[in-house]
């Protein structure tokens, strides 16, 4: 295993995050502490507790895991798409690194940001809700899970994609509507029942429920099922991410 | 001896890099057992250049160091870049790969390197087939690409310091900054790369690949869109690289550039090697003498008895231009001369030339078309 290539791969990502620290880390700092000061504080007093948990604390998983997402799939795109957008993508393919090295360097330093952006929105939240964390260790496994899970999945879109707006597709187009509609501002159970039957077909719905019950102990899902269906995205992912690499997929003509 | 004593052991004292360089190379000499050094009887044809090397340098480029075999490639499209391509490169030698634009230059040295899968064939670095040893052969190779592909954000150091890293050696500093210092960028190295001229782009580029120290350096087209000083200065490292034992492999449009540099000359023509020889064996084999006589009076036609010499007259009728094949065994040049004295055709001057590796290079690429 060539560890120095991966060490430099990660400490070169990691470098351009603290190069980009105003659009990497204090712009989703600012966009959820609106969503906190909106409805958190303003709307957020109007509304019921939701599951014996007041409405600002119960939005605080959510509004995690839906930057979680979007941060841990930009970032792993961007990181991969640029080189191939500047042409220097010839100095990975030609370097003594496995692609399996390649991709862990890419997805681990893209998880490293989401997860510390994580950790940072938790603290922010802290400032405006009261929060509580009934289960610290399977917070963090689902934090981290979801992280490495979603920046695979950014690693894929940033192969795929050949120029800059497909890059954006899938996180605008998808990510962040699944999130929306997967429970993180309400309980599934709050829908009606039809719409809490297809909801059960969105795949953010099990991540958020699955991590909110880390917090209050309360879920939408079964905790075994959510972690089960992380455990699958992150299958189906890597499985993705094998075959690019064994076909040459977008990298190797 | 190691790469690290190529550079980081010589690099004291010395304030030019070829000086340091050629130092280094002569110590290496110095430390070969008796037996290498002589070569009684060798059979084996040792380019111009190595006259002036240390007997070592000679054994090396004996020595075969990367060896493609039967290689072609077909792209996605259908359009077969490579047909059937063998090649032996030797051990510390300059070879020149020339051909026309989508000749496959850029596709064979793509494949060596691991950017382009092949289709059929083997190519063995060092020893190392490139696919399934791929981590020893690759580690061997440096590549300066055509275009001047850069993160135009990073700084130089942090983008050389990567390459290196990329290539599984330890952070050197010092290796660094001499890379650096040589290729006059140590004054930039805290300046992002978009602030660098063209030129400097490309020095960078010649650093990034020689950041982990490789045997082999792949320079495709590396003078190209350069100006004449700097094209220059890439010679003269160029040949400072291969006096520290680093094979070079480049391509070039400019014949007068391989011309200058190559000990060897490989020509490629639609996917297919046609030609491999030592540059003035080349010369020697492919190139046209010409022989121009200024007479002393003007002639307004050839006398029959010259037809055979297929003798040009210039419009004036003031010279007399005569084409032989160099290699040949007689030129022909005695009878002529005997033949226009007889004829009372007085010349005053006459000069010779030869062809020029451009004009090989053109009739070779025509002939196979």
């Amino acid at each position: 295993m060539n560890l120095p290539a991966m060490r430099a791969i990660y400490l070169f990502e990691m470098a351009r995050t603290r190069r980009t620290l105003l659009q990497s880390v204090v712009s989703p700092v600012i966009s959820t502490s609106l969503y906190f000061v909106v409805f958190g504080a303003a709307i957020g007093s109007r509304i019921a507790e939701v599951d014996g948990i007041s409405y600002g604390a119960f939005i605080v998983p959510g509004l995690i895991m839906l930057s979680l997402l979007t941060q841990s799939v930009s970032n792993a795109s961007f990181g991969i798409y640029f080189p191939r957008f500047t042409g220097t993508i010839y100095e990975l393919l030609s370097a003594p690194i496995s692609y399996l090295e390649i991709a862990a360097s890419y997805v681990g330093a893209a998880a490293t940001k989401s997860l510390v952006l994580g950790l940072i929105i938790l603290a922010t939240a802290g400032l405006f809700v009261p929060i509580q964390v009934a289960h610290p260790f399977w917070m963090l496994l689902f934090l981290v899970l979801t992280a490495v899970t979603f920046s695979l999945f950014g690693f894929i879109i940033g192969i795929w994609a050949d120029n800059f707006e497909k890059l954006q597709l899938v996180p605008l187009l998808i990510i962040t509507p699944l999130t929306f509609l997967g429970g993180s501002f309400y309980s599934i159970s709050m829908l009606p029942p039809i719409w809490q039957t297809i909801t059960l077909f969105n795949p953010v719905v099990y991540l958020v429920s699955g991590f909110r019950w880390s917090f209050y102990d309360v879920a939408d899902v079964g905790v075994g099922i959510s972690l089960a269906m992380t455990v699958v995205f992150l299958a189906i992912f890597l499985a993705i991410v094998a075959w690019i690499f064994k076909t040459g997929y977008r990298l190797k003509t | 001896m190691s790469a690290p004593e190529k550079y980081g052991a010589f690099r004291a004292n010395s304030p030019k890099p070829l000086q340091r360089l050629t130092t280094c190379f002569t110590l290496k000499a110095a430390r070969a057992p008796e037996s290498t050094r002589a070569l009684p009887g060798s059979m084996v044809r040792i380019p111009d250049i190595a006259n002036k090397r240390p007997l070592s340098a000679i054994v090396a480029l004996m020595q075969t160091i990367i060896s493609v075999s039967e290689l072609s490639k077909t792209y996605a499209s259908g359009f077969q870049a490579l047909k059937s391509v063998s090649l032996d490169i030797r051990r510390g030698e300059i070879f020149a790969l020339l051909g026309p634009n989508g000749a496959g230059k850029t596709t064979l040295i793509s494949i060596i390197c691991g950017i382009v899968k092949a289709s059929t064939g083997t190519v063995r670095v060092d020893g190392h087939d490139i696919v399934a040893d791929y981590r020893a052969a690759r580690a061997r190779i440096g590549l300066v690409p055509q275009e001047l592909t850069t993160d135009a954000f990073e700084s130089v150091w942090a983008t050389v310091s990567f390459s290196r890293g990329l290539f599984g050696k330890r952070a050197n500093p010092d290796y660094i900054e001499q890379v650096l210092r040589d290729l006059s960028l140590w004054d930039k190295k805290d300046s992002k790369i978009l602030t660098l001229s063209g030129g400097m782009k490309r020095r960078l580029l010649i650093a990034k690949a020689l950041s982990h120290e490789p045997e082999i350096l792949f320079l495709d087209e590396p003078t190209a869109g350069v100006d004449v000083n700097l094209r220059r200065d890439m010679w003269q490292l160029v040949r400072s690289l291969q006096a520290t034992g680093v094979t070079i492999i480049l391509t070039t449009h400019y014949i007068d550039e391989a011309e200058e540099m190559a000990d060897r000359i490989g020509v490629i023509s639609k996917g297919e090697l046609i030609l491999v020889d030592d540059k003035s064996e080349l010369m020697r084999k492919l190139g046209k003498k010409q022989m121009t006589l200024q007479l002393q009076t003007a002639l307004d036609h050839l006398p029959p008895a010259l037809n055979a010499y297929q003798l040009d007259l210039s419009s004036d009728g003031s010279e007399l231009t005569y084409t032989y094949e160099a290699q040949g065994e007689r030129s022909g040049i005695i009878a002529l001369l005997k033949d226009l004295s007889d004829a009372g055709i007085v010349f005053k001057d006459l000069h010779t030339t030869q062809s020029s590796l451009e004009e090989i290079f053109v009739s070779l690429v025509k002939d196979a078309t």
